[in-house]
């Protein structure tokens, strides 16, 4: 299959391994930022044929898993609605808020609909004229083109009955967070090659230079990953600290404008909680004024819950790159991914589910 | 970043214990296991339903017979390459003949809604019989029942059959033993992503067809080539890796399986990848994993390749010892990693 095997090739995968291999003399401890490349790195086996110097934190890039529990409770308050059809992508469905998930509302009578396109969600309201249909709008900048195309497509069209709940979130923010907190080990970060096809790579050249942190803009494949380790061990091994774009078959310098395009005409750049860590300033997105009347938080609404999130487990920690999955006392005993504790645990790309699949011991 | 002090480092309590079926407590996974295991053995221990088997074996007047049932729910009822007809029977005579049992006679139960068409009913039932003709079993006895509209899924056929064990010795996961070969009769992932490419919502164009097929031929070529059959297992929900872990926790051993020795079409490699689903946790109803002894892996191998429905038999891996039963993958660039259960349902990942 073009664009994946020669990705995936064992004998090109070797061959990075050894080259990471000749170029690390110190140890060194980076981040992959995205869930869908921890999921690889597991899932390949790359992070036991790695030398042991070099360490790999899990970032925050997993959007199911940075959610607040304040959203999914709002989520779980309209879908219970009975003229409501709820739509998500399939990842949140099995998020626990604080009082069940949308499985357990769906299980409880509610119509919720795992979707595929946020533009199957505006064909449900069109077809359904007499429900109110909701879009549960999750997501880096890589979700939130598509997002907002909905939106304007709904407002052109005159729906009336098509909202969105927005959970959008910024990753150039979250990634200063992680820099400032003053139990950073991270000395260096694999880019989230998806997010930089659509925002360029402008925010991530700023933070390099900021920071002194260099950065590869990495895809998703194992020889990608080792392409990109490499890359980062060359540039700590020289103390360079500049951005360098390893997914160049994707990712363009400027992005993707038209893209950019749509999510400013559409959203506006809002603060946002982020489940586990708190709220990070300048980090999320929400519909802009002239889009108000397609807030499903309007429409319904919702007052802001103000729920505590009881301190149990360290996905806060294990988002941060502070602390592994493993090293939770909760971990594989208490949390499954059946009785998830953290939302980490929950989705595919979550970094605790990473762990409990491919990694228990 | 307000403060670094805004780092508050809190999850949630997990939910309480589901007080409600969910989809995944018929996923084949985890829930269902679960329910079987909390709801079901303690209700109906038995010695056979504690074997965790397709089917019961039973012995009757010198004879041993199999005996199984199922039911077929699936959506929609008419898909490329079957239907649920299809899929009723050969899915109760593959539950048979994974008992090592030659089907003989097979039921029909069929739950109705209101307003079904019965065109459709007509192209399931014709199914039905040329796949029972396929299979050389009867279909010798059956029920109708139609519920009020809104309160059944169009079609649900149950089926369940009689069969007689030709193995020599009992098929069972218990005799597996470490250093067994373990094969799988084909490729995998063909019925779910046939299904998965005519569902509602999503639009893709597939040449895929469903696997849907009986499998007694191959296991009919095994028990007369004189191999030592230790454990059968058709790999329908859950997929192979939901198998494997079943007969690696019922036999308490470990199993070792190579990636790139698992055979995945071009086409459902394909639909796997945008989808985000792994093809070892897909449903197949035409496929099934054999564990024979190390010294029959080789001829067990040549028969099946010997027989239309195994015919891209591959040998996948193996039984070792193991603390804790296992089943670990190694992947194509020799990264060893679990390979677990299905927990839940699969879900589409969102990017």
């Amino acid at each position: 299959m073009k664009y994946v095997d020669e990705y995936r090739d064992p004998a090109a995968a070797r061959a990075l391994i050894s080259a990471i291999a000749r170029v690390a003399r110190r140890d060194w401890t980076v981040m992959e930022v995205c869930g869908g490349q921890t999921h690889t790195l597991l899932k390949s086996g790359i992070l036991q044929l790695l030398p042991a110097g070099i360490t790999l934190v899990h970032g925050p890039g997993c959007p199911v898993c940075v959610t607040p529990l304040e959203q999914i409770d709002k989520a779980l308050e309209i879908a219970a609605r009975r003229q409501v059809i709820f739509c998500s992508f399939g990842d949140m469905l099995r998020v626990p808020g604080s009082a069940g998930s949308l499985f357990d509302a769906k299980a409880a009578g509610g119509d919720v609909r795992i979707v595929y396109s946020p533009l199957d969600a505006v064909n449900l309201a069109r077809d359904n004229p007499r429900r109110q249909v909701v879009f549960f709008a999750v997501g880096f900048e890589t979700t939130a083109p598509a997002n907002a195309v909905a939106v304007e497509q709904a407002g052109r069209t005159g729906l009336r009955n098509f909202s969105i709940l927005s959970a959008h979130v910024l990753v150039p923010p979250a990634l200063e967070a992680i820099l400032q907190s003053p139990g950073c080990r991270v000395q260096g970060f694999l880019a989230p090659g998806h997010v930089c096809a659509v925002t360029g790579l402008r925010d991530y050249e700023r933070i390099a230079e900021t920071y002194r942190v260099p950065i590869v803009v990495t895809g998703f494949e194992p020889v990608d990953l080792l392409d990109g380790i490499r890359l980062l061990v060359e540039q700590l091994e020289r103390g360079s600290a500049a951005v360098e774009n390893q997914y160049s078959r994707v990712v363009r310098t400027a992005g993707n404008p038209a893209a950019q395009d749509a999510v400013s005409r559409v959203f506006e750049i809002c603060p946002r909680k982020w489940r586990g860590i708190g709220e990070i300033p300048a980090s999320g997105l929400r519909l802009r004024a002239a889009y108000r009347e397609f807030d499903a938080e309007v429409r319904f609404n919702l007052a802001a819950t103000g729920v505590a999130e009881p301190p149990e487990c360290i996905s806060g920690l294990v988002l941060q790159g502070i602390r592994k999955p493993h090293e939770c006392s909760a971990f594989g005993i208490r949390c499954t991914p059946e009785t998830p504790m953290g939302a980490p645990m929950v989705s595919s790309e979550g970094a605790c589910a990473a762990y409990y699949l491919y990694g228990r011991q | 970043m307000a403060g670094n002090k805004d780092f508050q480092l809190a999850c949630p309590l997990p939910p309480p214990a589901g007080d409600r079926i969910q989809l995944a407590h018929g996923g084949g996974g985890r829930l269902t296991r679960q329910l079987i295991e909390q709801i079901f053995l303690p209700a109906f221990s038995g010695l056979e339903l504690d074997a965790r088997h397709d089917g019961a074996v039973l012995p009757f007047e010198g004879a041993r017979l199999a005996f199984t049932t199922d039911s077929f729910v699936v959506d929609p009822p008419v898909f490329p390459g079957g239907t649920i007809g299809d899929l009723a029977i050969n899915g109760t005579v593959n539950d048979l003949a994974m008992c090592g049992a030659e089907p003989l006679h097979l039921s029909a139960a069929f739950i109705l809604e209101e307003g079904f068409p019965v065109d459709t009913l007509r192209t399931v039932a014709e199914s039905m019989r040329l796949a029972a003709t396929r299979a050389g079993v009867g279909i010798v006895t059956g029920d109708t029942k139609v519920v009020d509209r809104g309160k059944g899924g169009g079609v649900f056929i149950s089926t369940s059959g009689i069969g007689v064990v030709r193995t020599p010795s009992a098929v069972d996961p218990r005799r597996v033993t470490p250093g067994d070969a373990v094969l799988l009769s084909g490729d995998i992932g063909s019925h779910s992503v046939a299904i998965l490419s005519v569902r509602g919502g999503l639009e893709f164009d597939s040449p895929v067809t469903s696997d849907t097929v009986s499998l007694w031929p191959a296991v009919d070529a095994l028990i007369r080539a004189g191999i030592e059959i230790h454990c059968l297992r058709d790999a329908t929900r859950g997929g192979v890796a939901t198998a494997l872990n079943e007969i690696a926790s019922t036999a308490g051993i470990s199993i070792t399986v190579n990636e790139s020795e698992v055979p995945v079409t071009e086409p459902v490699r394909g639909a796997s990848e945008i989808l985000g689903l792994d093809p070892l946790y897909m449903a197949n109803e035409g496929r099934f994993l054999a564990i024979v002894p190390q010294s029959d892996g080789a001829r067990a191998l040549e028969t099946l390749r010997g027989i239309g429905v195994s015919s891209g038999a591959r040998m996948i891996g193996r039984v070792t010892e193991g603390g804790r039963p296992r089943v670990t993958l190694r992947s194509p660039i020799g990264g060893m990693r679990v390979l677990d259960m299905l927990s839940g349902e699969q879900l589409p990942r969102i990017c």
